[in-house]
């Protein structure tokens, strides 16, 4: 009798031992900004890293759109109630470096948790964003883009045009719209993310700053200056189409995205990483080209990167925070890379991964896929052209779209509206450099 | 013939108003308290440091030509709406009331509405007159008008009036209704019978007789239209093109959560509940002395 007892006794603590064991699983959360066809690749990348080890749980929350995501981020930072990762798109950058205490680096992270991990396997066009200026990594590439121009080229025919023409110029873009409009096309050009293609990629490609202080880069007293006689010719020449008919504005976003994909904008400016989506529902053939620029300047220089960093936010225990290193290195891994890459359009943000789907032919099989990288990498990254930083970029950017939509609409022109712009961006940016001293 | 009540001691009035106070004190002082403490001070997102700047963030609103133009944007935004659903409202009401058959089946038709939340509202007219896959944009397009309302700043406005006032028609519809139906009918058949045509009885009987509802709805409305809206406004413009829809209570909303600035958000609530406060008094002591109780 007592020997069952002590049977009973050995099987119930065993039992419980188990049941610890299995929750002993640490479990991490991820906040991120991806729906539709990127949302299902970022949760198989997760379930992925669930299958391959039986220490760690990541569990993806989406939160809404990059805008939403910080905030909801931020808001929680101030609740203690944040999740371990966070995902911040590029505009948000400054606005987390500034705020030392609110994360862990991740050279720390990966240092703290013995995690191998090689901050040169990036590409340095991709990491110097989110590297300090004394080298030192503070956020890991997720996903970063560059804007490339997309054209239908069924529509392209159907204006009477040779879809293969050369488009490398606004200049030959615009004799490409004339001709649409006059065969009734109704949406000849139309583009997403106004300010990052057309004011901030724009710059760095015709190698003007956008802000001075190296784009931010050089210290908070930055002041914008997009407004130079270049900036101004673009966007009057934007707005002047707009006019015409020639381009429809559909959205502050990737609005325009839906109207190329369902085969009624001729030529749209987007995201490389527009690719997902239109691989999966255009039903037209389409073509991938570089981004225009205008002749007589120092154009083509090299394109910046759009897109997202992963920041391992602080005030977690020792062990989610290995958790979250062993993740994120896992991320990093030339398969993952690689794949996320020829899925999504996004820049192999490892060499290594470049290197692999390189070798492995999708280049070729798929062309223009490897427009985007090139055109990230062309030059020697100068210092109009290494991207940018600047604190309240997001709210920046907001004032940015609201003046654009005076020029497209017809109510200002391009220099009032950019003057505009500069002058209010300043004052905001007047007091990050105040809130972050 | 005032009544007054005068209580023995002093702990049973006490009582009987310490739930009121508590809850004034914990829903509107300390929130208030809050927010004046607030604009006094600039701090950084993630609430990391801060710094006393005095009165510094009402100095940055006041001269930021953007937030001025808000105020104007507000007072249409909320004249049109509470206009627009008030007379809508009234005119469905004085249609239902006279209706023999069927009544109730109108009126619970009529009231439906107001079962929708304000954002969901918003998405349903998004829907309707976006430009990718609206029907109503279709149909506009087709008719030769061009509907974009992403950069018209007067079809924005007009589609976010259009959606906040909706729901709104049916709830003015109801107070509407309840008050006619309170008018006794002897009074309108004794009209009648004097020759009163239909809208001189409405004009001169039906009307002053509504004004107790009509001066609550009016103080109601603009109330909603400055504090509830927001969610329609986020939906369907995020305060666009070029902050043509962007009212004062989404300007504080969007400051605040959007862009993080959570000095110049206090600064900008203060100012709200100093102009809200004056608007009531106004209401009170001007309009409602042309009330007939």
């Amino acid at each position: 009798m007592k020997h069952l007892k002590a049977i009973i006794a050995s099987i119930a603590l065993f039992a419980m031992f188990a049941g610890t064991s299995l929750q002993a699983k640490v479990e991490i959360q991820w906040w991120h900004a991806f729906g539709g066809r990127l949302g299902e690749l970022l949760d198989e990348q997760v379930n992925k890293f669930n299958a391959s080890q039986n220490k760690y749980t990541v569990v993806h929350t989406r939160k809404g759109n990059y805008s939403e995501t910080l905030n909801a981020g931020i808001a929680a930072f101030r609740a203690g109630q944040h999740p371990n990762i966070l995902m911040v798109f590029e505009v948000g950058t400054a606005s987390l470096m500034a705020a030392k205490g609110a994360y862990v680096p991740m050279y720390q992270l990966m240092k703290d948790a013995g995690q191998k991990f090689n901050p040169n396997g990036f590409v340095s066009a991709v990491s110097g964003y989110y590297t300090t200026t004394d080298g030192k990594m503070l956020s890991m590439p997720y996903n970063s883009s560059t804007p490339v121009l997309w054209v239908n080229k069924d529509l392209m025919k159907k204006a009477g045009l040779d879809p293969e023409m050369d488009l490398s110029t606004w200049k030959r873009v615009g004799n490409a719209l004339d001709a649409a409009k006059a065969k009734g096309i109704d949406m000849p050009f139309c583009t997403c993310w106004h300010s990052w293609v057309h004011l901030e990629n724009f710059s760095a490609y015709h190698n003007i700053p956008f802000a001075t202080k190296a784009n931010g880069f050089a210290g908070l007293d930055t002041e914008l200056a997009f407004n130079s006689p270049v900036h101004i010719k673009h966007i009057q020449t934007l707005g002047k189409w707009a006019q015409e008919g020639k381009f429809k504005y559909m959205g502050r976003r990737n609005e325009a995205g839906k109207n190329f994909r369902a085969g009624e904008c001729m030529l749209m400016t987007e995201s490389s990483a527009g690719y997902a989506g239109i691989k999966k529902e255009a039903k037209f053939e389409f073509g991938i080209r570089h981004l225009p620029y205008y002749g007589g300047t120092e154009a083509p220089q090299n394109t910046i990167i759009g897109g997202s960093s992963l920041w391992a936010l602080s005030g977690k225990s020792k062990e989610e925070n290995k958790a979250t290193a062993a993740f994120l290195a896992f991320l990093s891994k030339t398969d993952i890379q690689a794949k996320w890459h020829q899925d999504t359009g996004y820049l192999g943000v490892t060499t290594a991964a470049a290197k692999k789907t390189k070798s492995s032919g999708f280049y070729k099989a798929n062309p223009g896929t490897d427009l985007a990288g090139i055109q990230m990498m062309r030059n020697k990254v100068t210092q109009n052209s290494k991207g940018l930083r600047l604190g309240s970029f997001d709210q920046i950017r907001g004032i940015i779209d609201e003046e654009m939509e005076g020029v497209y609409n017809g109510t200002k022109t391009a220099q009032v509206a950019l003057d505009s712009a500069v002058r209010r961006g300043n004052v905001l940016l007047r007091r990050f450099e105040r809130a972050n001293k | 013939m005032e009544k007054r009540v005068f209580f023995k001691g002093w702990w049973l009035p006490a009582l009987l108003v310490a739930p009121q106070l508590l809850i004034s004190f914990v829903f509107f002082f300390y929130p208030s308290g809050q927010a004046i403490w607030n604009s006094l001070f600039l701090p950084d997102p993630f609430g990391l440091k801060t710094e006393f700047v005095g009165l510094d963030n009402f100095r940055f609103l006041l001269s930021d030509p953007y937030y001025l133009a808000s105020f104007k944007t507000t007072v249409i935004f909320s004249t049109a709406v509470s206009v627009s659903s008030m007379a809508l409202g009234l005119y469905l009401a004085a249609l239902a009331d006279r209706l023999i058959k069927g009544a109730g089946v109108y009126q619970t038709l009529l009231i439906w509405p107001y079962a929708i939340a304000p954002a969901i509202a918003g998405v349903l007219w998004l829907f309707m007159f976006n430009g990718n896959i609206g029907l109503a944009s279709y149909y506009l397009k087709a008719l030769g008008y061009e509907w974009n309302h992403t950069l018209k700043g007067d079809q924005a406005m007009f589609l976010v009036i259009l959606a906040s006032s909706w729901g709104r028609i049916s709830y003015n519809f109801l107070f509407f209704l309840a008050g006619l139906q309170a008018i006794p009918k002897s009074i309108i058949e004794a009209a009648a019978i004097d020759g009163a045509s239909f809208w001189k009885r409405f004009g001169t009987i039906v009307i002053p007789l509504l004004s107790p509802i009509t001066f609550f709805l009016l103080v109601v409305n603009i109330v909603y239209a400055f504090f509830d809206t927001f969610g329609v406004i986020h939906t369907i413009t995020s305060g666009g093109p070029e902050q043509s829809t962007t009212i004062l209570v989404y300007k504080v909303f969007s400051d605040g959560f959007v862009s993080q600035d959570l000095g110049s958000s206090a600064a900008q609530s203060v100012i709200l509940l100093v102009l809200v406060g004056i608007l009531t008094v106004i209401q009170f002591k001007y309009i409602e002395r042309k009330v007939h109780y």
